[in-house]
Protein backbone atom coordinates (compact mmCIF):
# COMPACT_ATOMS: atom_id res chain seq x y z
CA UNK A 1 0.00 0.00 0.00
CA UNK A 2 1.01 3.23 -0.60
CA UNK A 3 0.05 6.97 0.62
CA UNK A 4 -1.94 9.64 -1.93
CA UNK A 5 -3.61 12.44 -1.19
CA UNK A 6 -7.32 13.05 -2.41
CA UNK A 7 -8.96 17.05 -1.99
CA UNK A 8 -6.19 17.83 1.06
CA UNK A 9 -7.11 13.79 2.56
CA UNK A 10 -4.10 11.44 2.98
CA UNK A 11 -5.43 7.69 1.82
CA UNK A 12 -3.56 4.39 1.42
CA UNK A 13 -4.19 3.05 -1.68
CA UNK A 14 -2.85 -0.29 -3.54
CA UNK A 15 -0.05 0.14 -5.72
CA UNK A 16 -0.46 -0.48 -9.61
CA UNK A 17 -4.00 0.69 -8.77
CA UNK A 18 -5.04 3.33 -11.52
CA UNK A 19 -5.89 6.81 -9.82
CA UNK A 20 -9.38 6.28 -11.23
CA UNK A 21 -9.93 2.99 -8.94
CA UNK A 22 -8.45 4.55 -6.11
CA UNK A 23 -11.01 7.27 -6.13
CA UNK A 24 -13.67 5.17 -6.76
CA UNK A 25 -12.47 2.58 -3.43
CA UNK A 26 -11.98 6.35 -1.68
CA UNK A 27 -15.68 6.76 -2.05
CA UNK A 28 -15.48 9.85 -4.57
CA UNK A 29 -18.46 9.74 -7.00
CA UNK A 30 -17.83 13.32 -8.60
CA UNK A 31 -14.42 13.65 -10.25
CA UNK A 32 -14.77 16.67 -12.24
CA UNK A 33 -18.31 19.13 -12.67
CA UNK A 34 -19.11 19.32 -16.18
CA UNK A 35 -19.26 22.37 -18.28
CA UNK A 36 -23.21 23.49 -16.67
CA UNK A 37 -21.70 22.22 -13.25
CA UNK A 38 -23.63 18.44 -13.55
CA UNK A 39 -21.23 16.07 -11.42
CA UNK A 40 -19.46 13.51 -13.37
CA UNK A 41 -17.44 10.47 -12.89
CA UNK A 42 -16.23 7.55 -14.77
CA UNK A 43 -17.91 6.35 -17.91
CA UNK A 44 -15.39 4.26 -20.50
CA UNK A 45 -12.48 4.28 -17.84
CA UNK A 46 -10.48 2.90 -20.64
CA UNK A 47 -9.36 6.83 -22.06
CA UNK A 48 -11.90 7.82 -24.31
CA UNK A 49 -14.43 9.58 -22.54
CA UNK A 50 -12.47 12.26 -20.98
CA UNK A 51 -15.18 12.05 -17.79
CA UNK A 52 -12.70 10.91 -14.93
CA UNK A 53 -10.50 14.15 -15.49
CA UNK A 54 -8.98 15.11 -12.22
CA UNK A 55 -6.19 17.17 -11.41
CA UNK A 56 -2.63 15.41 -10.29
CA UNK A 57 -0.30 16.81 -9.09
CA UNK A 58 -1.02 20.19 -10.28
CA UNK A 59 -1.71 19.43 -13.48
CA UNK A 60 -5.55 19.27 -14.73
CA UNK A 61 -7.09 17.56 -16.96
CA UNK A 62 -5.42 14.13 -16.74
CA UNK A 63 -7.68 11.14 -17.54
CA UNK A 64 -7.58 9.15 -13.83
CA UNK A 65 -8.18 6.01 -15.71
CA UNK A 66 -4.96 5.91 -17.70
CA UNK A 67 -2.88 7.23 -14.74
CA UNK A 68 -1.17 4.64 -12.22
CA UNK A 69 -1.57 5.61 -8.37
CA UNK A 70 2.75 6.72 -7.26
CA UNK A 71 3.50 7.40 -3.35
CA UNK A 72 2.79 11.07 -2.67
CA UNK A 73 0.66 11.53 -5.75
CA UNK A 74 -1.57 14.56 -4.75
CA UNK A 75 -5.18 13.94 -6.93
CA UNK A 76 -7.63 17.13 -6.43
CA UNK A 77 -11.26 16.15 -7.79
CA UNK A 78 -14.27 19.16 -9.59
CA UNK A 79 -11.25 20.71 -11.39
CA UNK B 1 11.93 19.46 -30.46
CA UNK B 2 9.86 15.99 -30.38
CA UNK B 3 11.42 13.11 -29.08
CA UNK B 4 11.94 11.03 -32.86
CA UNK B 5 12.08 7.06 -33.17
CA UNK B 6 12.68 5.55 -36.65
CA UNK B 7 11.15 2.13 -37.01
CA UNK B 8 10.28 -0.07 -40.06
CA UNK B 9 7.17 -1.28 -38.91
CA UNK B 10 5.10 1.21 -36.34
CA UNK B 11 1.91 -0.72 -34.57
CA UNK B 12 -0.70 1.80 -33.12
CA UNK B 13 -2.02 -0.52 -30.12
CA UNK B 14 -1.37 -2.54 -28.07
CA UNK B 15 -4.40 -5.02 -27.21
CA UNK B 16 -4.10 -8.67 -29.16
CA UNK B 17 -3.70 -7.41 -32.89
CA UNK B 18 -1.32 -5.23 -32.38
CA UNK B 19 0.81 -7.29 -30.08
CA UNK B 20 0.18 -10.12 -33.02
CA UNK B 21 1.27 -7.77 -35.67
CA UNK B 22 4.10 -6.12 -33.53
CA UNK B 23 5.38 -9.78 -32.55
CA UNK B 24 5.06 -11.47 -35.74
CA UNK B 25 6.68 -8.31 -37.84
CA UNK B 26 9.48 -8.62 -35.57
CA UNK B 27 10.06 -12.14 -35.55
CA UNK B 28 10.62 -11.48 -39.41
CA UNK B 29 13.67 -9.30 -38.39
CA UNK B 30 11.40 -5.67 -38.88
CA UNK B 31 12.24 -3.09 -36.68
CA UNK B 32 8.54 -2.69 -35.14
CA UNK B 33 7.85 0.15 -32.49
CA UNK B 34 4.09 -0.55 -30.29
CA UNK B 35 2.54 2.30 -29.39
CA UNK B 36 -0.24 1.77 -26.78
CA UNK B 37 -1.71 4.59 -24.49
CA UNK B 38 -1.91 1.94 -21.57
CA UNK B 39 1.02 1.34 -19.40
CA UNK B 40 1.40 -1.90 -20.45
CA UNK B 41 0.51 -4.50 -23.34
CA UNK B 42 -2.69 -5.98 -23.29
CA UNK B 43 -6.00 -3.47 -24.50
CA UNK B 44 -8.79 -3.75 -23.07
CA UNK B 45 -9.85 -7.59 -23.28
CA UNK B 46 -6.12 -8.26 -21.75
CA UNK B 47 -6.06 -5.45 -19.40
CA UNK B 48 -4.13 -6.34 -16.11
CA UNK B 49 -2.14 -4.86 -13.24
CA UNK B 50 1.59 -5.24 -13.34
CA UNK B 51 1.81 -8.03 -11.38
CA UNK B 52 -1.03 -10.52 -12.81
CA UNK B 53 -1.20 -10.15 -16.79
CA UNK B 54 -4.41 -12.82 -17.30
CA UNK B 55 -3.59 -16.63 -18.52
CA UNK B 56 -4.81 -16.31 -21.32
CA UNK B 57 -2.59 -13.68 -22.13
CA UNK B 58 0.33 -14.19 -20.73
CA UNK B 59 1.91 -16.28 -23.67
CA UNK B 60 1.28 -14.00 -26.58
CA UNK B 61 3.05 -10.77 -24.13
CA UNK B 62 6.00 -13.24 -23.32
CA UNK B 63 6.32 -13.84 -26.88
CA UNK B 64 6.36 -10.08 -27.61
CA UNK B 65 8.77 -9.65 -24.73
CA UNK B 66 10.92 -11.89 -26.83
CA UNK B 67 10.71 -11.02 -30.30
CA UNK B 68 12.66 -7.15 -29.46
CA UNK B 69 9.86 -5.18 -30.43
CA UNK B 70 10.05 -1.72 -28.98
CA UNK B 71 7.59 0.12 -26.78
CA UNK B 72 6.17 3.27 -26.39
CA UNK B 73 3.35 3.30 -23.48
CA UNK B 74 1.53 6.06 -22.30
CA UNK B 75 1.77 7.24 -25.90
CA UNK B 76 -1.68 8.62 -27.66
CA UNK B 77 -1.00 8.78 -31.45
CA UNK B 78 -2.34 11.90 -32.53
CA UNK B 79 -2.09 12.61 -35.73
CA UNK B 80 -0.39 10.48 -39.05
CA UNK B 81 1.22 12.21 -42.20
CA UNK B 82 2.34 10.11 -45.32
CA UNK B 83 5.55 8.81 -45.07
CA UNK B 84 4.46 7.81 -42.62
CA UNK B 85 5.30 10.62 -40.18
CA UNK B 86 3.49 9.88 -36.68
CA UNK B 87 2.79 11.86 -34.02
CA UNK B 88 2.22 10.82 -30.29
CA UNK B 89 1.49 12.55 -26.97
CA UNK B 90 2.90 11.50 -24.12
CA UNK B 91 3.39 13.29 -20.49
CA UNK B 92 6.79 14.85 -20.52
CA UNK B 93 6.21 15.80 -24.19
CA UNK B 94 5.33 14.62 -27.93
CA UNK B 95 7.33 11.74 -29.82
CA UNK B 96 7.62 11.73 -33.64
CA UNK B 97 7.82 8.57 -35.27
CA UNK B 98 9.15 7.83 -38.77
CA UNK B 99 7.82 4.29 -40.40
CA UNK B 100 7.18 2.67 -43.52
CA UNK B 101 4.51 0.47 -42.51
CA UNK B 102 1.97 1.39 -40.03
CA UNK B 103 -0.33 -1.27 -38.64
CA UNK B 104 -3.37 0.14 -37.40
CA UNK B 105 -4.90 -2.16 -34.49
CA UNK B 106 -7.10 0.91 -32.38
CA UNK B 107 -9.57 -1.62 -31.04
CA UNK B 108 -13.00 -0.81 -30.41
CA UNK B 109 -15.18 0.88 -28.23
CA UNK B 110 -18.43 0.95 -26.26
CA UNK B 111 -21.45 2.11 -27.86
CA UNK B 112 -22.97 4.36 -25.28
CA UNK B 113 -27.10 5.18 -25.98
CA UNK B 114 -28.10 8.24 -24.04
CA UNK B 115 -30.95 8.18 -22.11
CA UNK B 116 -32.64 10.37 -19.08
CA UNK B 117 -30.09 10.09 -15.68
CA UNK B 118 -27.37 8.42 -17.96
CA UNK B 119 -24.67 11.23 -17.04
CA UNK B 120 -25.06 10.53 -13.40
CA UNK B 121 -22.04 9.32 -11.63
CA UNK B 122 -21.63 5.45 -11.32
CA UNK B 123 -23.43 4.92 -14.22
CA UNK B 124 -20.20 3.09 -15.83
CA UNK B 125 -19.96 1.49 -19.04
CA UNK B 126 -20.42 -2.30 -18.98
CA UNK B 127 -16.90 -2.56 -20.48
CA UNK B 128 -15.95 0.54 -18.16
CA UNK B 129 -17.06 -1.50 -15.22
CA UNK B 130 -14.96 -4.35 -15.92
CA UNK B 131 -11.82 -1.89 -17.20
CA UNK B 132 -12.64 -0.05 -13.54
CA UNK B 133 -12.60 -3.76 -11.36
CA UNK B 134 -9.21 -4.73 -13.50
CA UNK B 135 -7.26 -1.49 -12.59
CA UNK B 136 -8.04 -1.53 -8.78
CA UNK B 137 -11.23 -0.51 -7.76
CA UNK B 138 -13.29 -2.61 -5.69
CA UNK B 139 -17.40 -3.43 -5.71
CA UNK B 140 -17.32 -5.81 -3.08
CA UNK B 141 -20.89 -5.24 -1.20
CA UNK B 142 -22.20 -2.87 -3.78
CA UNK B 143 -25.80 -3.01 -5.72
CA UNK B 144 -25.12 -3.49 -8.92
CA UNK B 145 -27.67 -3.37 -12.39
CA UNK B 146 -26.30 -4.53 -15.83
CA UNK B 147 -28.25 -3.47 -18.81
CA UNK B 148 -27.13 -3.18 -22.29
CA UNK B 149 -26.60 -5.85 -24.98
CA UNK B 150 -24.41 -7.83 -25.91
CA UNK B 151 -21.44 -10.62 -25.41
CA UNK B 152 -19.70 -8.75 -22.94
CA UNK B 153 -22.68 -8.64 -20.10
CA UNK B 154 -21.91 -11.99 -19.25
CA UNK B 155 -18.24 -11.70 -18.55
CA UNK B 156 -18.45 -8.37 -16.75
CA UNK B 157 -21.62 -9.63 -14.66
CA UNK B 158 -19.37 -12.93 -13.61
CA UNK B 159 -16.56 -10.96 -13.04
CA UNK B 160 -18.48 -8.39 -11.10
CA UNK B 161 -20.23 -10.86 -8.94
CA UNK B 162 -16.91 -12.91 -7.89
CA UNK B 163 -15.15 -9.61 -6.91
CA UNK B 164 -18.09 -9.22 -4.10
CA UNK B 165 -20.74 -7.43 -6.36
CA UNK B 166 -24.35 -7.82 -5.59
CA UNK B 167 -25.20 -8.09 -8.98
CA UNK B 168 -29.42 -7.95 -8.82
CA UNK B 169 -29.75 -8.00 -12.57
CA UNK B 170 -28.83 -8.58 -16.03
CA UNK B 171 -30.84 -7.08 -18.73
CA UNK B 172 -30.43 -7.59 -21.93
CA UNK B 173 -32.08 -5.61 -24.46
CA UNK B 174 -32.13 -8.39 -27.71
CA UNK B 175 -34.98 -10.91 -27.31
CA UNK B 176 -34.72 -14.05 -25.85
CA UNK B 177 -35.16 -16.01 -29.50
CA UNK B 178 -32.52 -13.81 -31.25
CA UNK B 179 -29.83 -14.85 -28.19
CA UNK B 180 -31.19 -18.45 -28.73
CA UNK B 181 -30.52 -18.14 -32.50
CA UNK B 182 -27.11 -16.88 -31.06
CA UNK B 183 -26.31 -19.24 -29.53
CA UNK B 184 -27.48 -21.85 -31.87
CA UNK B 185 -24.97 -21.18 -34.16
CA UNK B 186 -22.51 -21.71 -31.34
CA UNK B 187 -22.33 -25.80 -31.74
CA UNK B 188 -19.02 -25.28 -33.80
CA UNK B 189 -17.29 -23.23 -30.69
CA UNK B 190 -18.77 -24.98 -27.56
CA UNK B 191 -16.08 -23.52 -25.34
CA UNK B 192 -17.45 -20.05 -26.04
CA UNK B 193 -20.88 -22.02 -24.53
CA UNK B 194 -19.42 -24.09 -21.81
CA UNK B 195 -17.77 -20.04 -20.63
CA UNK B 196 -21.02 -18.73 -20.74
CA UNK B 197 -22.80 -21.39 -18.75
CA UNK B 198 -19.89 -20.66 -16.35
CA UNK B 199 -20.23 -17.17 -16.39
CA UNK B 200 -24.52 -17.88 -15.60
CA UNK B 201 -23.18 -19.71 -12.40
CA UNK B 202 -21.27 -17.25 -11.00
CA UNK B 203 -24.22 -14.36 -11.24
CA UNK B 204 -26.85 -17.05 -10.28
CA UNK B 205 -28.19 -14.88 -7.92
CA UNK B 206 -29.31 -12.46 -10.15
CA UNK B 207 -31.98 -12.20 -12.73
CA UNK B 208 -31.35 -12.60 -16.01
CA UNK B 209 -33.72 -11.11 -18.58
CA UNK B 210 -34.09 -10.54 -21.88
CA UNK B 211 -35.77 -8.06 -24.33
CA UNK B 212 -35.44 -6.07 -21.60
CA UNK B 213 -33.86 -2.53 -21.33
CA UNK B 214 -33.21 0.52 -18.96
CA UNK B 215 -35.55 3.71 -19.68
CA UNK B 216 -34.12 6.05 -17.19
CA UNK B 217 -31.65 6.56 -14.03
CA UNK B 218 -32.07 8.03 -11.35
CA UNK B 219 -30.32 9.84 -8.29
CA UNK B 220 -28.89 13.06 -6.82
CA UNK B 221 -24.95 13.36 -5.99
CA UNK B 222 -25.11 9.42 -8.07
CA UNK B 223 -27.45 6.92 -9.48
CA UNK B 224 -29.94 5.53 -6.66
CA UNK B 225 -32.17 3.56 -8.80
CA UNK B 226 -32.80 2.72 -12.66
CA UNK B 227 -36.16 2.26 -13.95
CA UNK B 228 -37.00 -0.87 -16.58
CA UNK B 229 -38.71 -1.98 -18.99
CA UNK B 230 -39.62 -5.57 -20.64
CA UNK B 231 -42.74 -6.28 -22.37
CA UNK B 232 -44.89 -3.37 -21.55
CA UNK B 233 -43.93 -3.57 -17.80
CA UNK B 234 -41.92 -1.17 -15.98
CA UNK B 235 -40.55 -1.30 -12.60
CA UNK B 236 -37.90 0.11 -10.65
CA UNK B 237 -34.60 -1.56 -9.49
CA UNK B 238 -32.77 0.15 -6.47
CA UNK B 239 -28.49 0.18 -7.28
CA UNK B 240 -25.80 1.89 -6.51
CA UNK B 241 -23.85 1.46 -9.81
CA UNK B 242 -25.61 0.53 -13.24
CA UNK B 243 -23.18 -0.89 -16.38
CA UNK B 244 -24.85 0.45 -19.65
CA UNK B 245 -23.40 -0.30 -23.06
CA UNK B 246 -24.93 -1.59 -26.40
CA UNK B 247 -21.79 -3.52 -27.74
CA UNK B 248 -18.81 -1.98 -29.42
CA UNK B 249 -17.93 0.29 -32.49
CA UNK B 250 -14.73 0.08 -34.20
CA UNK B 251 -12.27 3.07 -33.23
CA UNK B 252 -11.46 4.41 -36.75
CA UNK B 253 -10.00 7.91 -35.90
CA UNK B 254 -6.48 7.05 -37.09
CA UNK B 255 -7.56 5.67 -39.98
CA UNK B 256 -9.96 8.75 -41.39
CA UNK B 257 -7.27 10.69 -40.80
CA UNK B 258 -5.20 9.10 -42.91
CA UNK B 259 -7.29 9.02 -45.60
CA UNK B 260 -8.46 4.80 -45.44
CA UNK B 261 -11.67 3.96 -46.68
CA UNK B 262 -14.73 3.11 -44.13
CA UNK B 263 -16.80 0.53 -44.92
CA UNK B 264 -20.32 -0.07 -43.23
CA UNK B 265 -18.78 2.07 -39.83
CA UNK B 266 -15.94 -0.63 -39.92
CA UNK B 267 -12.04 0.19 -42.22
CA UNK B 268 -11.92 -1.78 -45.01
CA UNK B 269 -9.35 -4.04 -46.19
CA UNK B 270 -8.07 -6.82 -48.31
CA UNK B 271 -7.51 -10.05 -47.54
CA UNK B 272 -3.76 -9.01 -45.86
CA UNK B 273 -5.39 -6.61 -43.36
CA UNK B 274 -4.04 -4.05 -46.58
CA UNK B 275 -6.57 -0.44 -46.19
CA UNK B 276 -7.39 1.54 -49.13
CA UNK B 277 -3.74 3.24 -48.09
CA UNK B 278 -0.89 1.95 -49.43
CA UNK B 279 1.43 0.57 -46.75
CA UNK B 280 -1.23 1.43 -43.38
CA UNK B 281 -2.54 -1.91 -42.61
CA UNK B 282 -5.26 -2.69 -40.27
CA UNK B 283 -6.41 -5.53 -37.89
CA UNK B 284 -8.87 -6.54 -35.78
CA UNK B 285 -12.18 -4.58 -34.21
CA UNK B 286 -11.03 -0.92 -36.25
CA UNK B 287 -11.90 -3.49 -39.70
CA UNK B 288 -15.37 -4.85 -37.67
CA UNK B 289 -16.00 -6.26 -34.01
CA UNK B 290 -15.34 -9.54 -33.94
CA UNK B 291 -13.53 -10.38 -30.37
CA UNK B 292 -10.38 -12.12 -29.10
CA UNK B 293 -10.29 -14.56 -31.81
CA UNK B 294 -10.27 -12.85 -35.33
CA UNK B 295 -8.21 -9.97 -33.86
CA UNK B 296 -5.17 -12.56 -33.31
CA UNK B 297 -5.66 -13.97 -36.67
CA UNK B 298 -5.87 -10.96 -38.63
CA UNK B 299 -2.60 -9.21 -36.39
CA UNK B 300 -0.90 -12.29 -37.39
CA UNK B 301 -1.91 -11.97 -40.83
CA UNK B 302 -0.56 -8.01 -40.59
CA UNK B 303 2.50 -8.84 -39.20
CA UNK B 304 2.94 -11.29 -42.31
CA UNK B 305 2.37 -9.00 -44.18
CA UNK B 306 4.06 -6.36 -43.12
CA UNK B 307 7.41 -8.57 -43.24
CA UNK B 308 6.39 -9.73 -46.83
CA UNK B 309 5.28 -12.98 -46.15
CA UNK B 310 2.30 -13.04 -48.39
CA UNK B 311 1.78 -16.32 -48.90
CA UNK B 312 1.90 -17.42 -45.32
CA UNK B 313 -0.27 -14.84 -44.24
CA UNK B 314 -2.86 -16.66 -47.18
CA UNK B 315 -2.85 -19.59 -45.15
CA UNK B 316 -4.82 -18.35 -42.58
CA UNK B 317 -7.51 -16.95 -44.93
CA UNK B 318 -9.85 -19.51 -43.65
CA UNK B 319 -9.52 -18.67 -40.15
CA UNK B 320 -10.01 -14.97 -40.50
CA UNK B 321 -12.96 -15.54 -43.20
CA UNK B 322 -14.77 -17.62 -40.18
CA UNK B 323 -13.86 -14.80 -37.93
CA UNK B 324 -15.55 -11.91 -40.00
CA UNK B 325 -19.21 -14.21 -40.20
CA UNK B 326 -19.10 -14.54 -36.19
CA UNK B 327 -18.64 -10.57 -36.33
CA UNK B 328 -21.71 -10.52 -38.38
CA UNK B 329 -23.75 -12.76 -36.51
CA UNK B 330 -23.00 -11.06 -33.19
CA UNK B 331 -23.77 -8.07 -34.66
CA UNK B 332 -27.12 -9.19 -36.34
CA UNK B 333 -27.84 -10.98 -33.13
CA UNK B 334 -27.70 -7.91 -30.84
CA UNK B 335 -28.41 -4.72 -32.57
CA UNK B 336 -29.99 -2.32 -30.65
CA UNK B 337 -33.48 -2.13 -30.62
CA UNK B 338 -35.55 0.94 -32.08
CA UNK B 339 -36.83 1.80 -29.23
CA UNK B 340 -33.99 2.82 -27.37
CA UNK B 341 -33.15 5.76 -29.95
CA UNK B 342 -36.56 7.38 -28.14
CA UNK B 343 -35.62 7.05 -24.62
CA UNK B 344 -33.69 10.71 -24.06
CA UNK B 345 -36.05 13.55 -23.82
CA UNK B 346 -35.29 17.24 -25.21
CA UNK B 347 -33.66 18.13 -21.96
CA UNK B 348 -31.42 14.65 -21.64
CA UNK B 349 -27.69 15.18 -22.31
CA UNK B 350 -26.69 14.10 -25.96
CA UNK B 351 -22.70 15.51 -25.45
CA UNK B 352 -21.18 14.75 -22.46
CA UNK B 353 -18.04 16.84 -23.13
CA UNK B 354 -20.84 19.89 -23.56
CA UNK B 355 -23.71 19.26 -21.94
CA UNK B 356 -25.73 19.40 -25.69
CA UNK B 357 -28.82 18.22 -25.19
CA UNK B 358 -31.34 16.42 -27.52
CA UNK B 359 -33.52 19.79 -27.85
CA UNK B 360 -31.21 22.13 -28.65
CA UNK B 361 -29.79 19.38 -31.63
CA UNK B 362 -32.98 19.17 -33.08
CA UNK B 363 -33.05 21.54 -35.44
CA UNK B 364 -29.55 20.14 -36.97
CA UNK B 365 -29.72 18.25 -40.26
CA UNK B 366 -25.73 16.48 -39.74
CA UNK B 367 -23.30 15.82 -37.35
CA UNK B 368 -21.25 19.06 -39.28
CA UNK B 369 -24.10 21.47 -38.28
CA UNK B 370 -24.55 20.14 -35.13
CA UNK B 371 -21.00 20.60 -34.25
CA UNK B 372 -21.10 24.29 -35.67
CA UNK B 373 -23.91 25.37 -33.60
CA UNK B 374 -24.49 23.71 -30.75
CA UNK B 375 -20.47 22.37 -30.50
CA UNK B 376 -21.77 19.05 -30.00
CA UNK B 377 -18.69 16.76 -30.68
CA UNK B 378 -16.19 19.40 -29.91
CA UNK B 379 -14.96 18.96 -26.24
CA UNK B 380 -12.10 16.51 -24.91
CA UNK B 381 -13.75 12.91 -26.37
CA UNK B 382 -13.97 14.78 -29.99
CA UNK B 383 -17.40 12.75 -31.10
CA UNK B 384 -16.25 9.44 -29.45
CA UNK B 385 -19.14 9.53 -27.62
CA UNK B 386 -21.88 11.26 -29.12
CA UNK B 387 -20.42 10.70 -32.35
CA UNK B 388 -21.94 6.67 -32.79
CA UNK B 389 -25.20 8.11 -30.45
CA UNK B 390 -25.51 10.34 -32.98
CA UNK B 391 -25.55 7.97 -35.80
CA UNK B 392 -27.72 5.87 -34.10
CA UNK B 393 -30.20 8.79 -32.96
CA UNK B 394 -30.53 10.72 -36.25
CA UNK B 395 -28.41 7.84 -38.80
CA UNK B 396 -26.08 11.58 -38.64
CA UNK B 397 -22.24 9.90 -40.08
CA UNK B 398 -19.51 11.42 -37.56
CA UNK B 399 -17.91 14.51 -39.12
CA UNK B 400 -14.31 14.79 -40.78
CA UNK B 401 -11.71 14.15 -38.29
CA UNK B 402 -9.33 16.23 -38.07
CA UNK B 403 -5.42 16.97 -35.98
CA UNK B 404 -4.86 16.37 -33.13
CA UNK B 405 -7.70 13.19 -33.08
CA UNK B 406 -7.09 14.12 -28.80
CA UNK B 407 -6.37 16.94 -26.90
CA UNK B 408 -2.36 17.90 -26.76
CA UNK B 409 -0.26 19.99 -24.71
CA UNK B 410 0.42 23.24 -26.30
CA UNK B 411 4.24 21.32 -26.89
CA UNK B 412 2.48 18.70 -28.87
CA UNK B 413 0.41 21.35 -30.72
CA UNK B 414 3.77 23.31 -32.02
CA UNK B 415 5.24 19.79 -33.26
CA UNK B 416 2.33 19.38 -35.05
CA UNK B 417 2.34 23.30 -36.41
CA UNK B 418 6.09 22.69 -37.45
CA UNK B 419 6.19 19.14 -38.33
CA UNK B 420 10.29 20.15 -40.14
CA UNK B 421 11.35 20.53 -36.64
CA UNK B 422 10.67 16.53 -35.66
CA UNK B 423 13.03 15.66 -38.55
Amino acid sequence: MIAITIDGERVSVEEGATVAAALWNAGVARFRSSVSGAPRGPLCAMGICHECRVTIDGVPHRRSCLVEVAAGMTVETRG
Amino acid sequence: MADARVADVAVVGAGPAGIAAATVAAEHGLRVLLIDEGPRPGGQIWRHRADAPPERARRWIDRLQRSGVARLSGAAVVAIEPGFQLLAEREGGAVSISAKTVVLATGARELFLPFPGWTLPNVLGVGGAQALAKSGASFSGKRVVIAGSGPLLLPVAAHLARSGARVSLVAEQAPLGSVLRFAAGLWRAPAALVDAARYRRAFRRARYRFGAWVVEARGEARVEEVILTRAGRTWTEPCDVLCTGYGLVPATELARLAGCRIDAGGVAVDALQQTSVEGILCAGEPTGVGGLGPALVEGTIAGLAAAGRAQEAHRLGGARRRGRKEALRIERAFRPREELSRLARRSTVVCRCEDVTLGQLESSRSAREAKLSTRAGMGPCQGRVCGPALRYLFGWESDTVRVPISPVSLETLGAIASPEENR
